[in-house]
C-alpha cells in the first residue's frame, strides 16, 4: 500500500507541478470564480434580499462552477500528445493512478476555493469569525465527494463527442447531494447554530465521501483500460 | 456476437404483446380507480391521481435499480446482453419518471396549492431523472460499442448508489411530500379497496415496464443487425 501511496503522489505531483509552471488553467478558474461571486451580487434584488441571506448559495455555486472548469481540464491535458496512453502503458495500479489525478484535482479546486473563500467575505460582508474552521471542515468534506465522482467522469468525458457538455450533464446530479448538504450546514455555520443541528448532515456528507470515492476508485479501470 | 433480424422480430413481437396486455390492464386500472375505489375523505377526486402516481413512480425506481444492477453484471460479465439490457432500462425509466413528474404537479396545485415545491424528494427524484437523460446522452456521445458499454456501465452503478442518498436526505430535509403509506415499518394505513387498486396498478404498470423494456431490447437487436450487415457489405 505505501508504494501504491507513493505512486499516487508522483501523479499528482506531476500534475501539480506541470500546472505550477504554466498557470494558465489556474489563472483562469481564479478569474472565472470572481466573476461568478461579482455576477451573483448583480442577481439579486438588494433591497428584497439581504446578501447574508443569499450568502451560502453563492459560495457553494460557485465552488461547484469553478470545480466544473477545474475538472474539465483534469484529462484533457493527458490526451495532448496521448500522454494517458504513456501514463496508462507505466506500471502503475489504476487506483494509485485515480487517487493521484484525484489528489492533484483536489489540489487544484482547494486552491480555487481558498483563494475564493477572502473574495466572498469581502463581496457578501460576512463575518466569518470562529466558523472560519467549521466551514474549511465542511468544504474539505464536501469536496472530496463531488471532486473524486468529477476525476472518474472527466476521464469518460474526454472521450466522447461534445467533451465539455458532457461532463457537467453528468456531475452536477451526483453533486447535489453534497452541495444540499454543505449549504445547510454553511448556513447553520454562518448564523453560529450549535454542531447538533448539522450533524446529520456532516454524516451524509462522510457517507457520501466513503462510498463515492471507493466507488471510482473500483471503476476507474472499467474507465481507461480497453 | 450474431445478432440477427429474425430473433430481434420476435422479441420486438413479445414486447408488444406484452405491452398491450398491460395497456388492456391499464384501462382495467381507470375502472377500478375511477368506478370502484371510495373517494378519499380530505383530498376528493384528486387522490384518485395516487393510483398512477406511485404506481408510475415504482416502475422508474424499477428501471433505475435494474440498470444499476445490470450495469455491475455488465462490468463483471461483459455480455453485451446486459448492456443492452441496461440501455432498454433507462430509456423506459425516463418515460415512467416523466410519468412520475407530470402526475405528481397535477395532483400537488389543488392538495399543495403550487404545482412544484422545492421539497428534498421532488428535488432529487427530479435529478435522478436527469442522472439518467445525462446516462442517455453519454451512450449518444460515445461512438465504439464496448467503450459505450463501459462507460455507461460505470454511470450506472454510480446512479444507482445516489439513489440511496436521495432517500437519505429525506429525512434530513424538512419534506411537504406524504410520507410513505404502504412501503413502512408498521402496517399499511390505507383502506383496503385503495389497497387493492393501487396493488393492481402497481402490478400492471410493472406489466407495462417489461413489455416496453422487451420492445426496446428488441428493437437494439435488430439496430445491431442492421449495423453488421451494413458493415460487412
Amino acid at each position: 500500500m505505501p508504494d501504491s501511496l507513493r505512486l499516487a503522489l508522483a501523479i499528482a505531483g506531476k500534475d501539480i507541478r506541470a500546472e505550477l509552471r504554466s498557470r494558465t488553467a489556474l489563472q483562469s478558474a481564479l478569474v472565472f470564480a470572481a466573476l461568478v461571486l461579482v455576477v451573483f451580487n448583480f442577481a439579486r434584488d438588494p433591497t428584497a434580499l439581504s446578501a447574508a441571506d443569499l450568502a451560502p448559495s453563492v459560495l457553494w455555486v460557485t465552488f461547484a462552477l469553478a470545480a466544473m472548469v477545474a475538472l474539465n481540464r483534469a484529462f484533457t491535458v493527458e490526451r495532448e500528445n496521448a500522454a494517458l496512453d504513456g501514463l496508462l502503458l507505466a506500471p502503475v495500479p489504476r487506483e494509485a493512478l485515480f487517487i493521484g489525478k484525484l489528489l492533484a484535482n483536489l489540489a487544484f479546486v482547494g486552491t480555487v476555493e481558498l483563494v475564493t473563500l477572502p473574495l466572498f467575505v469581502l463581496f457578501f460582508n460576512v463575518s466569518l469569525g470562529h466558523a472560519l474552521p467549521g466551514l474549511l471542515g465542511v468544504t474539505a468534506l464536501a469536496t472530496v465527494g463531488f471532486v473524486a465522482v468529477g476525476t472518474l467522469f472527466s476521464a469518460m468525458a474526454v472521450r466522447t463527442r461534445f467533451a465539455e457538455l458532457m461532463l457537467p450533464v453528468l456531475l452536477l446530479p451526483f453533486m447535489v447531494p453534497p452541495l444540499i448538504a454543505a449549504v445547510q450546514v454553511t448556513s447553520r455555520l454562518l448564523a453560529d447554530r450549535p454542531l447538533s443541528e448539522m450533524w446529520g448532515w456532516l454524516r451524509l456528507l462522510a457517507l457520501y465521501d466513503i462510498v463515492f470515492v471507493t466507488l471510482c476508485m473500483m471503476t476507474f479501470s472499467a474507465v481507461v483500460d480497453e | 456476437m450474431t445478432a440477427e433480424a429474425a430473433p430481434a422480430a420476435g422479441v420486438v413481437r413479445r414486447g408488444l404483446i406484452l405491452s398491450a396486455l398491460a395497456l388492456i390492464g391499464l384501462a382495467g386500472v381507470f375502472v377500478l380507480a375511477l368506478g370502484l375505489t371510495p373517494v378519499e375523505a380530505r383530498q376528493g377526486l384528486a387522490q384518485k391521481i395516487f393510483y398512477l402516481h406511485v404506481p408510475a413512480a415504482w416502475s422508474a425506481l424499477l428501471a433505475f435499480s435494474l440498470v444499476g444492477i445490470a450495469s455491475a453484471l455488465y462490468l463483471w460479465l461483459k455480455d453485451a446482453r446486459l448492456d443492452r439490457f441496461a440501455a432498454a432500462s433507462a430509456e423506459v425509466g425516463v418515460v415512467f419518471s416523466a410519468v412520475m413528474l407530470t402526475t405528481g404537479p397535477i395532483w400537488a396545485k389543488p392538495i399543495w396549492g403550487t404545482w412544484w415545491t422545492w421539497d428534498a424528494r421532488l428535488t432529487l427524484t427530479l435529478f435522478v431523472f436527469f442522472l439518467f437523460i445525462g446516462y442517455l446522452a453519454l451512450r449518444a456521445a460515445v461512438h465504439d460499442p464496448a467503450e459505450r458499454a463501459r462507460f455507461s456501465a460505470v454511470v450506472g452503478i454510480l446512479g444507482m448508489l445516489l439513489v440511496p442518498f436521495v432517500h437519505l436526505s429525506v429525512y434530513l430535509f424538512r419534506t411537504l411530500h406524504p410520507q410513505p403509506i404502504v412501503l413502512k415499518p408498521s402496517a399499511p394505513s390505507l383502506p383496503p379497496e385503495m389497497l387493492t387498486t393501487l396493488l393492481v396498478s402497481t402490478l400492471v404498470f410493472t406489466v407495462l415496464y417489461l413489455g416496453f423494456v422487451t420492445t426496446r431490447y428488441g428493437l437494439a437487436l435488430a439496430d445491431e443487425a442492421r449495423e453488421q450487415a451494413r458493415d460487412s457489405s
